[in-house]
C-alpha cells in the first residue's frame, strides 16, 4: 500500500479556513443558512466547520445537523454487506433556507444524489449548495459538481482517499492510498 | 457493534435468530423509528420488491403494521386474507402461494393457524418468509418490538425482570417473547391459572408463579397476555369473571406496588378481563408505543432480510 499525504498540518488549517470564508462572502452571518453533514464521515467535517464559523463570527447562531442516507442509497443489494446507517440529527426547519450539504470526499457523485433525495424528506430548502474537502475530479457518475472545495486531486478508481480528523484518528490528513504495483 | 447482517434468511421464530440478529434489527429498527417521525414518512430501500401478505387468520395491527412498514420503504404490496380466497374451495397452501409467487413476488409474509405453517412454506418455495404468527407457535415480529419497546423504556433488556401474565399455553406471543428475553439476558416469569401454564415452562428456565401480585411485585415490566378463547376447545377456569378477579390488573393492585412497573399488551385488549380500563389508558402503559415500534421493527426486519437478496 502506497500513501501520499495531500494534505496535512497548516495546508489543512487553511482550507478550512478559506472553504468557512468563502461561505461567508455568500451566506453573510448564517441567519438563513443552515450546515448539513452527510453521516458519518461528512459530520465530522461539518463539525469543523460549524466551530470554525463560530469563531469567525461570534455574534451568529450556525445551525449545523446531519443527515443519513442509508435507506436512500441506490447500490442497496448491489453489493456485498449491508451498510449500518448512521443517526439523522436535524432539529431545526430547512424549508425555505439554504442548506450547505458537507461530505468529506466527492467521488462518484451517487453519496450527493441520495443526499439531495434524503433531504427533501425534511422539506423544500430554497437552495442547496455543496461544499467538500476533497473533490476526485473526472470520475463522477452522476452530474453533480461542489460549490465548495478544498483541493482537487486527479485519483484512479483502484485509488483510495482517506480523510482523517482530529477528533476521531487523532489527526487532521488526508492520504491517497494506492495498491502496490507489482 | 452488531453483525452488518441477519444470520437467516428468513424470519420464521425468535429460536432460528440469535442475539447479534436481535441486536442489528433494533439498530436499524431505531433509524427506521427516525424515518417513520418525519414530515415525509418513506424511503425509497425497496422500491423494486414486492411483497405478499398472506393472511389464514384475522388481524388488525399485525396486517396493517406490515402493510404500512412496507408502504414506508417503498415495496410493492397485495393483500391477501384466507376468508374471501380459493382456500374456502379447497387449495393446498403451497398451491396458493405458489400461484401468488408466480405473480412474480419476493417476500411473504404470513399468518396462519397451524404451528410450523412458515417453516413447512420456507422448505417448499423460493420466495423470502416473514412469520406473522403461525398457530400457538411463534410471533417473531412482535417479540421483537415488545423487547424493542422495554429496551426504549428502561435502556436495555439485558438484567431486567419480565412478567408474562395470562393465557401462556395458547399463546405465540408467550413463546417468541420468553425466547427473545431470554437471548438479550433477561429474566422471564410466566404467571397465571395452572391449567394455562404449560408444564415446559421449566424447562425452558422460565420462573412460574399462580400469584398475580407476588408476580407483580418481582418485576420490573409486565406484559398482559389476552385470554384465547377462539383457541380453548375445553374450559380452563371456570368464568371469565373469575379469571379477571384473580389475574386481571387493575389500578388499584398497580398503585400498591412497592415500585413502579412498566404494563404491556400485544393487543387486542379485552378490557375489564386481564387489565381494566384506568390502567391501559395509565401513564405506566407502553401499549401505543409497542404499536409505533411494531411499524420501525418490521421496516427493520424487511430491510434487512431484502438486503440479503443478490
Amino acid at each position: 500500500m502506497q500513501k501520499k499525504t495531500l494534505l496535512d498540518g497548516k495546508k489543512f488549517q487553511i482550507t478550512i479556513k478559506r472553504l468557512c470564508h468563502q461561505l461567508i462572502e455568500n451566506h453573510t452571518d448564517f441567519s438563513d443558512t443552515v450546515l448539513i453533514g452527510i453521516q458519518p464521515r461528512g459530520s465530522y467535517f461539518a463539525d469543523r466547520v460549524q466551530q470554525e464559523l463560530s469563531a469567525i463570527l461570534p455574534n451568529s447562531k450556525i445551525l449545523k445537523g446531519n443527515l443519513d442516507i442509508t435507506f436512500f442509497r441506490d447500490d442497496f443489494r448491489r453489493k456485498d454487506g449491508l451498510s449500518s446507517a448512521s443517526s439523522n440529527t436535524i432539529n431545526f426547519i430547512i424549508e425555505g433556507k439554504n442548506v450547505i450539504l458537507i461530505d468529506d470526499v466527492l467521488w462518484t457523485g451517487r453519496t450527493i444524489r441520495a443526499a439531495l433525495d434524503a433531504l427533501l424528506a425534511y422539506g423544500r430548502p430554497a437552495r442547496v449548495e455543496l461544499m467538500v474537502l476533497i473533490d476526485r475530479r473526472f470520475s463522477r457518475h452522476v452530474p453533480i459538481e461542489a460549490d465548495y472545495v478544498g483541493q482537487q486531486v486527479d485519483s484512479l478508481d483502484s485509488q483510495l482517499v482517506r480523510v482523517s480528523w482530529n477528533e476521531t484518528e487523532g489527526e487532521d490528513r488526508v492520504l491517497l492510498l494506492s495498491e502496490k504495483t507489482k | 457493534m452488531a453483525a452488518d447482517r441477519l444470520s437467516t434468511r428468513h424470519l420464521l421464530g425468535i429460536k432460528d435468530i440469535n442475539r447479534d440478529d436481535i441486536e442489528l434489527i433494533f439498530e436499524t429498527a431505531d433509524n427506521f423509528k427516525g424515518v417513520i417521525n418525519r414530515p415525509i414518512k418513506k424511503v425509497p430501500s425497496l422500491r423494486d420488491i414486492t411483497i405478499a401478505n398472506i393472511f389464514f387468520e384475522n388481524s388488525t395491527r399485525t396486517k396493517l403494521s406490515f402493510e404500512l412498514a412496507e408502504k414506508r420503504l417503498s415495496a410493492d404490496v397485495v393483500n391477501f386474507a384466507a376468508s374471501s380466497s380459493s382456500v374456502s374451495k379447497g387449495e393446498t397452501l403451497i398451491d396458493t402461494v405458489n400461484n401468488i409467487l408466480a405473480m412474480k413476488v419476493d417476500m411473504v409474509v404470513m399468518r396462519h393457524p397451524y404451528a410450523g405453517a412458515g417453516v413447512f412454506l420456507s422448505k417448499h418455495i423460493n420466495a423470502q418468509i416473514v412469520n406473522a404468527g403461525d398457530g400457538a407457535h411463534e410471533h417473531p415480529t412482535q417479540a421483537l418490538l415488545d423487547a424493542f419497546s422495554i429496551r426504549q423504556k428502561l435502556g436495555s433488556v439485558a438484567g431486567k425482570k419480565i412478567v408474562i401474565v395470562g393465557d401462556i399455553l395458547h399463546s405465540r406471543v408467550a413463546i417468541s417473547n420468553i425466547l427473545c428475553l431470554q437471548k438479550l439476558g433477561a429474566e422471564v416469569m410466566v404467571c397465571g391459572p395452572t391449567t394455562l401454564i404449560p408444564k415446559y415452562m421449566k424447562d425452558l428456565g422460565v420462573r412460574v408463579e399462580h400469584n398475580l401480585i407476588r408476580a407483580l411485585n418481582w418485576c420490573d415490566v409486565a406484559n398482559m397476555l389476552r385470554i384465547q378463547l377462539e383457541r380453548q376447545d375445553i374450559k380452563y377456569f371456570p368464568s371469565l369473571r373469575e379469571y379477571a378477579m384473580m389475574y386481571g390488573l387493575n389500578k388499584q393492585i398497580l398503585d400498591n406496588l412497592d415500585k413502579e412497573i412498566i404494563v404491556m399488551h400485544p393487543g387486542p385488549i379485552n378490557r375489564g378481563v386481564e387489565i381494566t380500563s384506568d390502567v391501559a389508558d395509565s401513564k405506566q402503559s407502553i401499549i401505543l408505543e409497542q404499536v409505533e415500534n411494531g411499524v420501525a421493527v418490521r421496516m427493520a426486519v424487511l430491510y434487512l432480510l431484502a438486503s440479503q437478496r443478490a
